[in-house]
């Protein structure tokens, strides 16, 4: 039994870091309609921005999100005005979807450039000590990954239902023709979103960097159970990226044990297909396509 | 109020409209009727701000917006009530309305300006805090038409107010136009169901193949020959 509650326990722990990792990629989607294939590389510069800062000043690796969101959500915003913006005029979606995987070569090989193939440690400070509680033993720093996505969705949620902006933001994901017809300059709040995700997976690196040694090529290992984890939920749900991410966090972690490490990303995925089969929305799938009538 | 001087019009490489003029005076209520396809839309469309001329100018309280981006032509006073309704539809009917209130003139009011609209619309008060989808067609097209006049705009454009509707919506959706018109809102409508919307209209403008065919008194165009016998089937 306690076995298993520990099992449990290390699912979770692992839901919470897929989550915190999907919500801004499954924000932008949402909005801008944009499938950021860059995402995995937003992790990981805000990952090496966290390790730099961390190193470099001796701060503790958390403080370092004043800094590594805010840096992040220019990215992001950035990344919409002069990339995806100008690229909107295409004939093709599909240019988009292209400049995101561009975009993510780029930042990979710009970090090998700058800090070469060996992996960075950013200093654990204490995080990396297990916890007991109760009958199960967890990483502090898992703790903290998860109260913050638990956060981060609840704030979420309540910065786009109780404030101008955020109304104005989900005007545009449900109907842009009418947003435009309310006044809300669409193209701003394309930047603004885009921004607001990047700063979401910005929030995510301070937390996950204390954990996991970063590299070039990090954002790829998490990129694609992000990826699972939105399709999952539903693309476009914060909700929904949430318990997916719980649920992928859970059949790893048995699967893991009760079938075999090897299998693990077997089952994930062979549960994710069958999911897929049975309800190709996801989820929490709303009509994605409502929001495309113009 | 609103001129339009000989504006070309379209969707990329189709022009639809054709050296179209019209005024639009402080007050009035102001009518395009023609067929299917004619250019009514796209008329509105482009004095929205949501298409761009390619010749001519439009002007607005003397200010030339022939050019200007649609959310800044809300900012200036016109709002248009899209054809088909177009409500957030994952969102309550009351966020939809304050969606409407987003202009800047508008905002500050908005509690009062609610207040006022639900007078006009009981309905609408009723469905507040359903979502918008879940309304039948009638009542969605109420609160689109509620949701305009949220922006307390100068000029309201109806895109085909009466679409889709049945005939006793039909009859409430002009009482409601009429009800705005008191309130001396300047209204341009375009409709399909001419005879409705002449009778409650000052004057009106009849739209064929993407030119002006004929304009004038409201009264006068339903006594016209040609109206009666194209648009009345009199």
């Amino acid at each position: 039994m306690n076995i298993f509650l520990q099992l449990v326990a290390n699912g979770l722990m692992l839901g919470g870091l897929f989550a915190i990792i999907s919500i801004g990629l499954t924000l932008i989607f949402g909005i801008v309609k944009v499938v950021n294939f860059a995402h995995g590389e937003f992790l990981m510069a805000g990952m090496y921005l966290t390790w730099i800062i961390t190193v470099g000043l001796g701060l503790h690796p958390y403080v370092t999100v004043l800094a590594v969101a805010p840096f992040l959500f220019v990215l992001g915003a950035m990344t919409q005005r002069f990339l995806i913006q100008p690229l909107l005029l295409a004939r093709d979606d599909h240019v988009q979807i292209f400049a995101t995987v561009g975009l993510s070569t780029a930042l990979i090989n710009l970090a090998l450039l700058i800090f070469g193939a060996d992996i960075a440690n950013t200093p654990a400070s204490g995080l990396r000590a297990p916890v007991q509680i109760g009958p199960v033993r967890i990483l502090e720093g898992q703790v903290y990954i998860f109260i913050a996505a638990v956060l981060l969705v609840i704030g979420l949620q309540l910065f786009l239902s109780r404030t101008q902006t955020g109304r104005a933001i989900r005007a545009v994901a449900q109907n842009r023709a009418a947003a435009q017809l309310m006044g809300i300059n669409v193209d701003r709040i394309y930047v603004l979103s885009f921004g607001i995700g990047a700063a979401c997976v910005g929030l995510a690196a301070s937390l996950v960097a204390p954990l996991y040694p970063v590299s070039s090529t990090i954002g790829t290992y998490f990129v694609l159970t992000a990826f699972v984890v939105v399709v999952l939920g539903g693309l476009g749900s914060i909700v929904g990226a949430f318990v997916g991410a719980m649920i992928i966090g859970l059949i790893d972690s048995m699967a893991g044990f009760y079938i075999g490490s090897d299998l693990r990303e077997a089952v994930v995925f062979g549960v994710f297909l069958v999911i897929l089969i049975l309800k190709p929305s996801g989820l929490f799938g709303t009509r994605v396509s409502l929001s495309h009538i113009s | 109020m609103l001129t339009i001087e000989g504006i070309d019009a379209g969707y990329g490489a189709t022009t639809i409209l054709q050296g179209v003029s019209l005024e639009v005076k402080a007050g009035e209520v102001v009518t395009i009727v023609g067929a299917n396809g004619a250019g009514k839309s796209t008329t509105l469309r482009t004095i929205a701000g949501l298409i761009t001329p390619t010749a001519g100018r439009i002007s607005f309280e003397g200010q030339d917006i022939t050019r200007t981006a649609a959310h800044e032509v809300v900012d200036l006073g016109i709002t248009l009530i899209p054809e088909g309704r177009q409500l957030f539809p994952d969102m309550t009917v009351r966020e939809n309305l304050l969606m409407g209130a987003y202009r800047k003139a508008a905002r500050a009011a908005q509690a009062e300006t609610l207040e006022e609209v639900l007078q006009l619309f009981p309905r609408v008060r009723e469905r507040m805090n359903q979502q918008a989808s879940s309304l039948s067609g009638g009542e969605q097209q109420m609160v689109a038409i509620a949701r305009g006049m949220m922006a307390r705009p100068k000029l309201l454009m109806f895109d085909e107010p009466s679409l889709g509707l049945a005939p006793i919506i039909v009859s409430q959706v002009f009482e409601v136009i009429g009800k705005i018109a008191a309130t001396g809102t300047t209204v341009l409508i375009v409709e399909q169901n001419v005879f409705s919307t002449l009778k409650a209209s000052d004057r009106g403008y009849v739209l064929e193949n993407g030119e002006i065919a004929l304009s004038g008194a409201a009264e006068a165009l339903l006594r016209d020959d040609h109206v009666r016998q194209a648009y009345l089937g009199i």
